[in-house]
C-alpha cells in the first residue's frame, strides 16, 4: 500500500477485512476447550487414541474451578502427537502459546494438581520435572489445549524432545526452561542459557535452589535474611 | 554508481523466509526526494515550538526545584504512622499487631512489640522501622491495617547522604499527627475520623449501658439485703 | 569489485569465512535498544548475516519471588514486569487468579478495568510512537510530544490509584478503590482531546518520506511463519492475521463494546507503526462507550479476601490482549497461600523469537528499526 491519504482512508487499511473469519462479528466465537464443553476434550482424546494408539496419551483432570484439564503425553511420543495436532486439518492447533516448566520434587503432589483417572497412578517414584504446553488453534478459535510431558527424574534423565521443529515459538521458551530448571530439550538447535549468564551452574527455579551467600547489609532483616545476617555478623 | 545500484536493489531483498515478491502493488523505490511529508512534519515541530511559548498545554516544563509540579492528594509514596492529639507516643494508634509487617511484599517493616516487666503486651511498638530504600510504595500496608494507623504519605523529597541510617525511618520520623493526615487527604481523613468517633461513641454507650445495668443490679441486691435484714429484725421483735 | 557488488545475490547468505565478517555487539547499553538488550550481529559489509539476541540483564526471577510470596504480594511486582503498561499486567494477573479461584467480578469493576486497560493501551502506543521516532534518529523531540500526552493519562492514574506507573490497582474480585469524584469526567475530556494529538502525530509520520524510506518493506514475514513463531499482538495483526484476544476469547466485558480490529497489509515496520495508531483510535471508541455505560455498584466483590487468600488446588492459564501482545499468566495452586508455580507468558520475549529472521539480509540500520517496531520492554523479556 502506498502512503495512504488520510482523508480517503476510513481509518483502516484497504484490506482490513481480508483475514476476517465468519465468526468475527463481535460475539464470542471461541470455544474454550474444557470449560464449555467437556465432550470436546474427550472427543479429541478419542481421536488421538485412534490415530496414535502407541502414544499412550492420558487425561488429567484439573480439580479447580478453572477446569482446564490436560493431556499427559509420554516424552518419546511428544513430537508425533504435536505434529498430528498441528497438521491434521480439522485439528489445526497451529499456535503454541506458552511453555511452562514445573519442578515436582514430590510426585504425589503433582497428582493432586493434575488428577489422574481412576486406577491410574503416577508411575514415577522419584521427583520429576514437568513441561506444560498450551496450544491454540487460530483458525478454529479453540483452546487452550494443555499438554504435559514429564521427565524421568530430576537428574541426568531430565530430557524431553524439543518442539522447535514443529512450533518455532518454543525456541526461547525451551531455552528458558533449560536455563532455569535444567530440562534438556533434545533436538533444540541452540540449547544454551538465555536469562542467566553462560558460566552459571545452577538452576534457579528449582525448589531446592539455594541462593549464593552474597549477603549485603540490610537494616530490617527478616526470616531468611536474618539467618544470613547472623552468619555474617555473629555479634 | 555501484552504491546506488545496491541501494535500488535493496527493496527486492527479503528476509530469510524466502518471500520474494510483493503481493500487492509494484515495489516502490526506497529513496524519494524530500517533499510534502517532510514539510508537514517540520510544520508540526514548528507549531509545537512556537506554541510552547504561550499555550499552556504545550508548556510542560516545570522549573524544579523553584516550582513543583502539582500532585494529586491521593499520591502515595512512603508510609507514616498516625497519632491522635498532641502526644506521638501516647496517642499513637498503632498496636504493633505486625499485620503490615507480614503483608509487606519486600519486607521493609520491622516491628518490636513493647512489653512491660511481666512480659505482658503494652499494645504499642517499641521499635517500628521502615527501610525506605526497600519499600516499593505499593500501599498494601495501609490497605491491611485494622487500626487506622499506617497511611501512605505524599512526600517525595526524601533523599539523604546517609545511605543506611538516613533511609531507615524510625518512630520519630514516621509518627505524624492526625491533623497532618487531614491536611494531606481531607476526604479520607475525615471519613476515618468520623468512623472512629462513631466507634468510640458506640463503645461508650455500650459501657454506659453495662455500668447502668451493674449499678441497677447492685441496688437491687442492696435493697433485697436491706429487706431481708428488716424482715429478720421485725421477726426477731415479734418473736 | 563493482561488478561483484552488483551481482551479489542477497537472498542467499554469502559463504564467507567467519573472520571476514564484522561482529558487532549492539548493546546492552544503547539509547535505542529499549532497555538492557544486546544483539550479537555478524555483518558482511553492512548486511546482516546472523543476529543472536542476548538478554537476561534485567532478570530478577520474578517467578521465584512470587512462589515465596502470597498472591496479593505479587500484584505490585506485576507492575514492574512491563512497566510501560502496568495496569494491563495487573488485570492479566487478577484475571488468572480469578479463574483459578472462581471469583466473580461486579459490573462496575469490570467497566473500570476496561477503562483503565484502554487508557493503558493508549499510553503504551503513545510511548511506542515516541520511541520509534527516537530510534530512527528524531533525537527525542517527537518522544517529548508523546510523553507530554502520556503525562495527562499518568496524572489520571495518580489521582485514581495513587501512583503514576506502579499502580497496584487490581484486586482479586475487582479493583482496589472506587473512582474519585469527577474522575470519569476528566477521562471524558481527555478522550475528546486525544484525537487532536493523534492527528498531529500522524501528520508527523504518515507521509514522511524519511519514515517511509526507512520502514517500508522491512521486517515482513508470511502469516504462517508468524503464527508458528508465537507472535501475537500488533505485530501479528499488521501482517493481516485477524487475532485479537478481545474479540477471539473475550475476557471481562469486551463483548459489549463495538470496536474494530485494524489489520495491516504486509506486516512490515510501517504497517506495525500505523496499526498502533489505528488501535489507539479504536481504544478511544471503547473508552467513550465504557464511560457512557459505567454503572453504579460495588467496585470489588464483597467477599473478596485481601489477607489469608488461599485458592483451591488446581491450575489456570488466562490471557489478555496486552498492548504488546498476548500476556498470559499460568498459575498452579496447591491450596496454600503461595502459588506453587507462577508463570508469566511474556509477549515481548516470544515476539523476539523471529527477530533474526526478520533482519537477515537487511542493513544494520534496519535492525534498529525492526527491533523498535516489535516494541519490547526488557522488564517483561527478562522478568
Amino acid at each position: 500500500m502506498t502512503a495512504p491519504d488520510r482523508n480517503s482512508m476510513d481509518r483502516e487499511s484497504p484490506d482490513s477485512h481480508a483475514g476476517e473469519l465468519p465468526s468475527q462479528s463481535g460475539e464470542a466465537g471461541f470455544t474454550a476447550l474444557q470449560s464449555e464443553s467437556p465432550d470436546s476434550l474427550a472427543s479429541l482424546l478419542a481421536r488421538l487414541h485412534d490415530a496414535l494408539p502407541q502414544a499412550g496419551v492420558t487425561l488429567r483432570t484439573n480439580p479447580g474451578p478453572a477446569a482446564q484439564h490436560s493431556l499427559l503425553v509420554e516424552p518419546t511420543h511428544l513430537t508425533e502427537v504435536c505434529r498430528f495436532l498441528r497438521d491434521t486439518p480439522d485439528m489445526a492447533f497451529d499456535f503454541l502459546s506458552n511453555v511452562t516448566g514445573v519442578d515436582w520434587p514430590d510426585p504425589a503432589k503433582a497428582d493432586t494438581v493434575a488428577v489422574p483417572a481412576e486406577g491410574e497412578a503416577n508411575a514415577s517414584a522419584s521427583g520429576f520435572l514437568e513441561v506444560i504446553y498450551h496450544l491454540y488453534s487460530t483458525t478454529r478459535r479453540v483452546g487452550p489445549l494443555v499438554l504435559r510431558a514429564r521427565t524421568a527424574d530430576r537428574g541426568d534423565n531430565a530430557k524431553i524432545p524439543s518442539l522447535v521443529a514443529i512450533y518455532r515459538s518454543a525456541e526461547f521458551q525451551e531455552r528458558e526452561i533449560f536455563d532455569l530448571f535444567g530440562v534438556e530439550f533434545t533436538g533444540h538447535p541452540d540449547l544454551r542459557r538465555i536469562l542467566m549468564w553462560d558460566e552459571f551452574t545452577d538452576h534457579p527455579m528449582r525448589k531446592d535452589y539455594v541462593a549464593p551467600d552474597d549477603y549485603e547489609y540490610e537494616p530490617t532483616p527478616h526470616d531468611a535474611v536474618l539467618e544470613k545476617a547472623k552468619r555474617h555478623y555473629p555479634a | 554508481m555501484s552504491i546506488f545500484k545496491k541501494w535500488r536493489g535493496h527493496s527486492a531483498r527479503r528476509p530469510g523466509s524466502g518471500q520474494n515478491a510483493r503481493t500487492t502493488m509494484a515495489a516502490p523505490t526506497r529513496w524519494s526526494m524530500p517533499g510534502l511529508g517532510l514539510f508537514k512534519g517540520l510544520a508540526v515541530t514548528a507549531r509545537n515550538m512556537i506554541q510552547s511559548y504561550y499555550r499552556k498545554e504545550r508548556m510542560t516544563t516545570v522549573q524544579y526545584p523553584e516550582e513543583r509540579a502539582p500532585i494529586s492528594p491521593n499520591f502515595r509514596n512512603f508510609p507514616f504512622l498516625c497519632y491522635d492529639g498532641d502526644d506521638p507516643v501516647a496517642g499513637l494508634r498503632c498496636t504493633a499487631c505486625s499485620i503490615c509487617e507480614k503483608e509487606c511484599p519486600p519486607q521493609c517493616i520491622y516491628i518490636v512489640l513493647d512489653r512491660d516487666e511481666n512480659g505482658k503486651s503494652l499494645k504499642r511498638p517499641k521499635l517500628f522501622d521502615i527501610d525506605i530504600s526497600v519499600c516499593m510504595n505499593c500501599g498494601i500496608c495501609a490497605e491491611v491495617c485494622p487500626f487506622d494507623s499506617i497511611y501512605m504519605d505524599g512526600q517525595y523529597e526524601m533523599s539523604t547522604t546517609d545511605r543506611f541510617g538516613g533511609l531507615l525511618l524510625g518512630l520519630g520520623r514516621l509518627a505524624k499527627s492526625a491533623d497532618y493526615h487531614m491536611k494531606l487527604r481531607p476526604l479520607e481523613a475525615s471519613e476515618v475520623v468520623a468512623r472512629r468517633k462513631a466507634d468510640e461513641e458506640k463503645k461508650l454507650a455500650a459501657q454506659a449501658a453495662k455500668d447502668a445495668k451493674a449499678k441497677a443490679a447492685k441496688e437491687a441486691t442492696a435493697k433485697a439485703a436491706a429487706e431481708t435484714q428488716a424482715a429478720a429484725a421485725g421477726k426477731g421483735e415479734t418473736a | 569489485m563493482i561488478s561483484d557488488l552488483a551481482n551479489s545475490s542477497s537472498s542467499a547468505a554469502p559463504a564467507l569465512d567467519d573472520d571476514q565478517l564484522l561482529h558487532v555487539s549492539l548493546g546492552p547499553q544503547h539509547p535505542s535498544t529499549h532497555g538492557v538488550f544486546r544483539m550479537n550481529v555478524a555483518l558482511d559489509g553492512e548486511t546482516v548475516v546472523s543476529l543472536k539476541p542476548v538478554f537476561g540483564y534485567l532478570h530478577r526471577n520474578h517467578e521465584k519471588i512470587a512462589e515465596n510470596a502470597t498472591y496479593l504480594s505479587s500484584m505490585p511486582y506485576t507492575d514492574r514486569l512491563d512497566y510501560i503498561c502496568p495496569l494491563s499486567n495487573n488485570w492479566a494477573y487478577a484475571n488468572a487468579v480469578e479463574k483459578l479461584a472462581g471469583i466473580e467480578v461486579p459490573e462496575r469493576a469490570q467497566y473500570m478495568r476496561v477503562i483503565l486497560a484502554e487508557l493503558t493501551r493508549l499510553i503504551n502506543h503513545t510511548a511506542f510512537a515516541g520511541f520509534i521516532l527516537g530510534d530512527m534518529g528524531a533525537w527525542g523531540s517527537a518522544l517529548m510530544y508523546a510523553f507530554r500526552e502520556r503525562e495527562l493519562i499518568l496524572d489520571l492514574f495518580e489521582d485514581l490509584t495513587g501512583a503514576r506507573m506502579m499502580a497496584n490497582f487490581m484486586r482479586f474480585g475487582g479493583c482496589r478503590n472506587d473512582l474519585p469524584a469527577g474522575w470519569a469526567n476528566k477521562v471524558s475530556e481527555l478522550v475528546n482531546g486525544y484525537g487532536a494529538f493523534l492527528d498531529e502525530m500522524e501528520d508527523l509520520l504518515i507521509g514522511n518520506e524519511i519514515l517511509l524510506a526507512r520502514t517500508r518493506d522491512i521486517g515482513a514475514l508470511p502469516k504462517d511463519v508468524l503464527i508458528n513463531g508465537g507472535i501475537t499482538g500488533p505485530m501479528l495483526r499488521a501482517a493481516g492475521v485477524n487475532y485479537d484476544i478481545r474479540k477471539v476469547e473475550p475476557y471481562g466485558i469486551y463483548q459489549r463494546f463495538d470496536f474494530r480490529i485494524p489489520l495491516g497489509g504486509t506486516g512490515d515496520c510501517y504497517d506495525r507503526i500505523m496499526i498502533r495508531f489505528l488501535e489507539m483510535r479504536e481504544s478511544l471508541k471503547i473508552l467513550r462507550q465504557a464511560l457512557d455505560q459505567l454503572p453504579e455498584g460495588p467496585f470489588v466483590h464483597p467477599k473478596a479476601k485481601i489477607r489469608n487468600f488461599k485458592p483451591p488446588v488446581g491450575e489456570a492459564y488466562a490471557r489478555v490482549e496486552g498492548p504488546k501482545g498476548e500476556l498470559g499468566f499460568h498459575l498452579l495452586s496447591d491450596g496454600s497461600a503461595n502459588p506453587y508455580r507462577y508463570r508469566v507468558r511474556p509477549p515481548s520475549f516470544i515476539n523476539l523469537t523471529l527477530l533474526e529472521d526478520m533482519c537477515l539480509g537487511l542493513d544494520l540500520a534496519d535492525v534498529v528499526v525492526i527491533l523498535g517496531s516489535i516494541d519490547i520492554v526488557l522488564g517483561e523479556v527478562d522478568r
